[in-house]
């Protein structure tokens, strides 16, 4: 099986929808790309989520969630953590990305572009508020384990940026 | 019970488990808010890369202890983690100096633990190694910062670095459970990674306009289970919960 795809029943797809990433409720977890599989086994439904961020406490509800949500939906399930391959952010949807910047939190760059923001301070994520591309990144590291904290410097409200990993 | 394999795994976490709970110490105590939450951030990381070391030990030792017996019920002299790692919060330079002469260190070891023949630590190298890059820019930002800084701060991380400089060389150290793992192309060989990382951690400290320590005397203990006397007090503070109300779950 290639890992890099994605194997989901799609009966289960509706279901699995509905959970979203408890620090980004407007995110599904279909759309942030950590449904790995989900396939109806036996009458059970065995899905794997792949971490995005090692140390990541969502981690553990979305698996209750996932559970929670299957329950409703009369299925039994058992949920598996794997970590191969890792996680990507290039695994978020185009719907999921505008999700993010329209709850406010900057989409991740290409690889490349991203380390030139991070490391060389070069101005090329938009503000989710004014769109103005004259942002600056206060800090690596911000409220979240997977965000940076930018400012833009024209309407100089702060914000976050979904890093590349 | 692969006790060679259970023992390199529980090596390599320590490290982590140990240096997360000191970072973790910079909750509401970091210079500034955005340096409070990058430390807290980086421990958190690192607490995490931690779960599923032990997870994957716990596993291996087939018994019915679990991955919070292992950080949480071992005595001092049963932590693997290299004296380093262990050395307590004495200033923001002192955190920064430790940080960055681990991280090189880290960045570089994950690089080859990736390509080992097992497919569980190759799989969390490649997941930890994307988390620790941004460790690795953090520290050494700060470094070059310090270094380059104001004359305060270049004497702080100066002296931080010189006092710090004695604990590197275990990095590169082989343990009984190395040896035999590197054998079967499970572990890394770390001897292999010293040159190099001499290397970056020299050149790093010249940019930041810093003196390269020339001492010759290096500690060691650390992978054999002796310690500096810091340690201990560590684990009063990790372990006080477990240790208080034994079997307490959150």
């Amino acid at each position: 099986m290639n890992k890099t795809q994605q194997h989901i029943d799609p009966i289960l797809i509706p279901i699995l929808e509905q959970v979203s990433d408890p620090e980004i409720p407007v995110l599904s977890i279909m759309d942030m790309g950590v449904v790995r599989s989900a396939l109806i086994i036996n009458g059970v439904v065995e899905v794997e989520i792949t971490p995005t961020y090692s140390g990541c406490p969502a981690m553990d509800v979305i698996g209750d969630d996932i559970e929670k949500a299957l329950k409703n939906a009369s299925y039994d399930s058992r949920i598996d953590l794997i970590l191969h391959p890792a996680w990507t952010t290039d695994w978020i949807t185009p719907i999921g990305r505008k999700a993010l910047e329209d709850y406010g939190i900057a989409a991740p760059l290409e690889a490349d572009a991203d380390k030139e923001v991070l490391l060389n301070g070069k101005r090329l994520i938009k503000c989710t508020n004014c769109r103005s591309q004259n942002t600056k990144l206060v800090s690596q590291f911000g409220s979240t384990a997977c965000k940076a904290l930018f400012k833009c410097e024209d309407c100089q409200e702060p914000f976050d940026y979904f890093k590349c990993l | 019970m692969k006790e060679n394999l259970y023992n390199y795994i529980l090596g390599i976490a320590d490290n982590s488990l140990i240096l997360g709970q000191r970072m973790g110490e910079l909750c509401g105590h970091g210079p500034s808010l955005e340096t409070d939450i990058a430390c807290t951030n980086i421990s958190l990381d690192l607490l995490g890369q931690v779960r599923s070391y032990f997870q994957y030990a716990a596993k291996i030792a087939g018994d019915d202890r679990t991955e919070d017996d292992i950080a949480m019920l071992r005595k001092e002299r049963d932590y693997k983690n290299v004296l380093l790692v262990e050395q307590p919060n004495l200033n923001f330079a002192h955190t920064i100096g430790r940080q960055f002469l681990f991280d090189v260190y880290h960045l570089a070891f994950l690089a080859e633990l990736q390509k080992s023949t097992d497919l569980t630590l190759s799989a969390i190298a490649n997941k930890c190694i994307k988390e620790v890059s941004y460790h690795e820019r953090f520290s050494s930002d700060w470094v070059k910062r310090l270094g380059d800084g104001t004359s305060e701060s270049k004497e702080k991380i100066q002296e931080a670095i010189n006092d710090l400089w004695t604990y590197t060389d275990e990095l590169f150290h082989q343990t009984k459970a190395d040896k035999a793992t590197v054998l079967e192309s499970v572990g890394v060989d770390v001897t292999k990674l010293k040159d190099d990382y001499y290397k970056r951690v020299k050149d790093l400290l010249e940019e930041a306009t810093l003196k390269i320590p020339d001492s010759k005397w290096f500690q060691k203990g650390g992978k054999e289970g002796i310690h500096t006397e810091h340690l201990g007090y560590l684990l009063t503070d990790l372990q006080y919960m477990q240790r208080t109300y034994p079997n307490m779950e959150w």
